[in-house]
């Protein structure tokens, strides 16, 4: 317990210095522009944005790529709560009751309301972090090969299982991104593996550049084909603070969602996501007057704002601890890292911890921030609601393209990230969902890895995954997850949870 | 009146030959890296040339041209215009391995090259985890001799600095171990600290803190000296083995036929960097080695390059045909 005060101590010394601040409010403001405009999502961004933190030191690099992450998060409730559009998945169910509470001129409120409860739920889920990150580290060591290997099955299963849609086309998706992910020079042997022959490709597809065209790209050419439709609320945002009653009412909503979030973000395959479904849905079942829900109550916009923040953050525990990405943002976490010559894993605590901490103090940070920039400045961010698309597509083109070109100084990158861009539009008109295949991407190097490794220590016997009772274990597991989410009953019941 | 012309064109030529010589440079200098920025090389080229910048009066400008093994990089500086704006941070594998790991390669590290000088280097170390019963080099070498590929050694990837230094150190006691490939030594070490893989040589800044915390063992530094950041680890050479001596270097080099005078202004503002009190104690702290004036001039390096090729290829390649 003391040393994970000293470690914070640690961590805040970092975070509070004058230049990571710096990063971090400009983290949290980019991260909630790009929030409130619709259509860009956090993934794109952070993508968009990777080329730029090069010259940073990783630190600043990490803070501020987290600061998009979650001021992303927090200004896709703006918008859900004044247009009725979700800026990110997470933020669908704010618009249940958020936008109705706009439409009786409590707009203030309710954005007050989530600005307090993700405050709230950002300042547990930073103590969280703190207090599991050295246990699941020293845990993490004790992981051989195997066992990566088979906690990685478990997480792609998990991906699969909470993707939205389709099973079978979640599958698909992951099988490509693994598939993506083996092109390049064999590990073992230093073979070219599916390069064609372009010695563009002899290292691999490069991170940023996939995940550039798949998000950025193929958003931005998805939202060209939508005509404009915004409803924005006309009535004013009203006073900001909550009320007395508002307190009484939205503050257990809070500490539940709070709770919901924080467990469901450390599932590996984007738990994150179901937090504010689950989070509505059991305020819903509590609620003495659920009819009441759908019409502007404040507890179905505190619960799953809160469960939405909390899962956000609790999602970096896996990665920070295990160096493996729980979702698709977690992956070009992954990538920004790697780019920084850091190698996500349990040894980030001990090699770099004024990197480790200050993260963990920065989110922090970041959430003060969050209520800070978010509150007074809402005006702001109303009048930022009817910026038109044509304006602003053209240059966030021209600024990916740059950036791109500017990773490696090379124009087939360039030409590489628009085909990409072509791929992901197309998938996305067949129904597919790209984030599972940029997890399947970020893994399937890893998971390779391992494989090979555990084969070769195992001199070839594929039992050890099953002799080893901890990957044995994580396999069962995943078997589990995959028969029931198969299940008709089951099946049934998870098509609800997505689409209510 | 065509020779006119012409005479007219060689005497405005050589004059502006030498007058491009004396105020060399008169803009932004070029240097390319042929790895990601944030490795090891990337770190000692913007240390380096920061300094250099300073004495040179125009800014260094590192460009990070990364891929297959660095190759892709230095093929793209060595065709560059050789008028001393283009330079670039070669290293082991580039200058090195590389003739040996890449039949196709574009370049003859001895020959297409204007060398410049050795900028800095990092030392070698042999550990293993802890619980090998071995005490010192010769017993650790007795014990990889009886286990022969009942071993498993880790390295981070064909052509990476573990795994060429590891099957250099193979071939001099003559074991074949199981190799166990990983994407970087970070991991790597991971699973040596874990026990999962027995032993690894890697570069100093990577192992230091795990031997000092008593994580793993170290056997053997592969310096002349033994490292001011671990006075406890003997060198192979105090351990009867003297043939082991190598370190992870990085050098500077220009395109060939860039001017004799460009050269030896850069070589000359990489001396003075190396000479720097604040240079020196910010790559000291990466564990870095810095050549002695003697190791840092062209010809030295010209030598250096030649040697390592030489003592690369037979080693690379007998082990390339190995995995076959």
């Amino acid at each position: 317990m003391d040393s994970m005060f000293a470690n914070l101590a640690l961590g805040f010394s970092v975070a509070l210095t004058l230049k990571n601040i710096a990063l971090c409010f400009a983290g949290c403001f980019v991260g909630t522009l790009i929030g409130v405009l619709p259509g860009v999502g956090p993934i794109a961004t952070i993508a968009m944005l990777l080329p730029i933190t090069f010259g940073l030191d990783p630190t600043g690099a990490l803070i501020m790529l987290a600061g998009i992450y979650y001021g992303a998060q927090y200004g896709g409730s703006t918008t859900a709560i004044l247009v009725n559009l979700p800026g990110e998945a997470t933020s669908v169910v704010t618009t249940l009751d958020g936008h109705q509470m706009a439409k009786q001129g409590r707009a203030g409120v309710a954005l007050g309301i989530a600005a307090i409860g993700s405050f709230f739920a950002g300042c547990v889920a930073t103590l969280l972090i703190a207090a599991l990150g050295l246990p699941l580290t020293r845990l993490a060591q004790l992981f051989g090969p195997a066992e990566y290997f088979s906690l990685m099955v478990m997480g792609l299963v998990f991906a699969v299982v909470l993707a939205r849609g389709s099973i079978l086309k979640a599958i698909c998706m992951i099988l490509l991104g693994l598939m993506l992910a083996q092109v390049g020079t064999d590990l073992e042997t230093g073979q070219e593996r599916m390069t064609l022959g372009l010695i563009s490709l002899s290292d691999g597809i490069d991170f940023a550049v996939l995940a550039m065209g798949i998000f950025g790209f193929a958003e931005i050419i998805r939202n060209l084909e939508n005509p404009e439709t915004r409803d924005v609320v006309r009535n004013t945002i009203g006073r900001l603070l909550p009320g007395k009653e508002d307190f009484r009412q939205a503050y257990k909503p809070i500490l539940r969602g709070t709770f919901i979030g924080s467990i469901l973000g450390i599932l590996p395959g984007n738990g994150a996501v179901l937090g504010p479904f689950a989070a509505y849905t059991v305020e819903k079942r509590l609620a003495k007057d659920p009819s009441r829900f759908g019409r502007g109550a404040i507890e179905g916009v505190a619960g799953p704002e809160s469960a939405n923040n909390a899962g956000a953050q609790t999602a970096f525990i896996p990665l920070l601890t295990l160096g493996i990405p729980p979702n698709a943002v977690m992956a070009l976490m992954v990538g920004a890292m790697t780019i920084h010559g850091i190698i996500p894993g349990p040894q980030v605590m001990t090699r770099n911890p004024e990197l480790f901490w200050g993260m963990v103090a920065s989110m922090w940070v970041g959430n003060l921030m969050l209520v800070i920039i978010n509150l007074p400045l809402v005006g702001i961010w109303v009048k930022l609601l009817k910026v038109p698309y044509r304006m602003m597509f053209p240059a966030i083109l021209i600024f990916c393209c740059i950036g791109i070109y500017s990773i490696n100084n090379s124009t087939s990158d360039v030409l590489f990230t628009a085909f990409f861009g072509l791929l992901g539009y197309v998938v996305l008109k067949l129904g597919f969902e790209p984030a599972p295949m940029l997890l399947g991407f970020v893994l399937g190097k890893l998971m390779e890895e391992k494989l090979r490794q555990s084969l070769i220590l195992s001199r070839g016997s594929f039992m050890t995954f099953l002799d080893r009772p901890v990957s044995a274990v994580l396999l069962v597991i995943a078997i589990a997850m995959l028969v029931l989410a198969l299940l008709p009953s089951i099946r049934k019941s998870r098509d609800e949870v997505f689409t209510e | 009146m065509k020779r006119i012309v012409l005479a007219a064109t060689a005497v405005l030529g050589l004059s502006l030959v030498s007058a491009q010589a004396q105020t060399y440079p008169t803009k932004p200098i070029t240097m390319i890296v042929p790895f990601a920025a944030g490795g090891p090389t990337d770190i000692i080229a913007r240390i380096a040339g920061e300094h250099m910048s300073r004495t040179l009066g125009q800014q260094i400008v590192i460009e990070n041209v990364a891929g297959a093994g660095g190759t892709t990089g230095i093929t793209r500086a060595s065709q560059a215009t050789a008028d001393g704006y283009t330079i670039m941070m070669g290293h082991m594998g580039t200058h090195g391995a590389a003739p040996a790991l890449y039949p196709n390669l574009k370049y003859d590290p001895a020959k297409d090259f204007e060398p410049i000088g050795l900028a800095a280097g990092t030392p070698i170390l042999i550990v293993a985890k802890k619980t090998i019963p071995a005490k010192d080099l010769k017993e650790f070498n007795a014990w990889l001799k009886t286990n022969g590929d009942k071993a498993n050694q880790a390295h981070a990837g064909i052509g990476a600095v573990s795994h060429m230094t590891g099957i250099f150190y193979n071939s001099l006691i003559g074991v074949k171990t199981t190799f166990v490939p990983y994407t970087g030594t970070g991991p790597a070490l991971n699973d040596l600290v874990s026990g999962q893989v027995d032993y690894m040589t890697d570069q100093i800044v990577n192992v230091v803190e795990q031997i000092k915390g008593g994580a793993i063992k170290a056997y053997a530094i592969a310096t002349a000296e033994r490292s001011p950041a671990l006075p406890d680890v003997p060198t192979a050479k105090e351990q009867g083995m003297p043939e082991f001596e190598v370190s992870a270097w990085n050098a500077i080099f220009a395109p060939k036929n860039t001017p004799k005078d460009v050269v030896a202004k850069l070589a000359g503002a990489l001396d003075k960097a190396l000479d720097d009190e604040n240079t020196r104690k910010r790559l000291l702290d990466l564990g870095g080695i810095i050549p002695d004036k003697a190791g840092r001039t062209p010809e030295a390096l010209q030598k250096l390059v030649v040697s390592e090729v030489a003592r690369w290829t037979p080693v690379l390649k007998a082990a390339m045909a190995a995995t076959k």
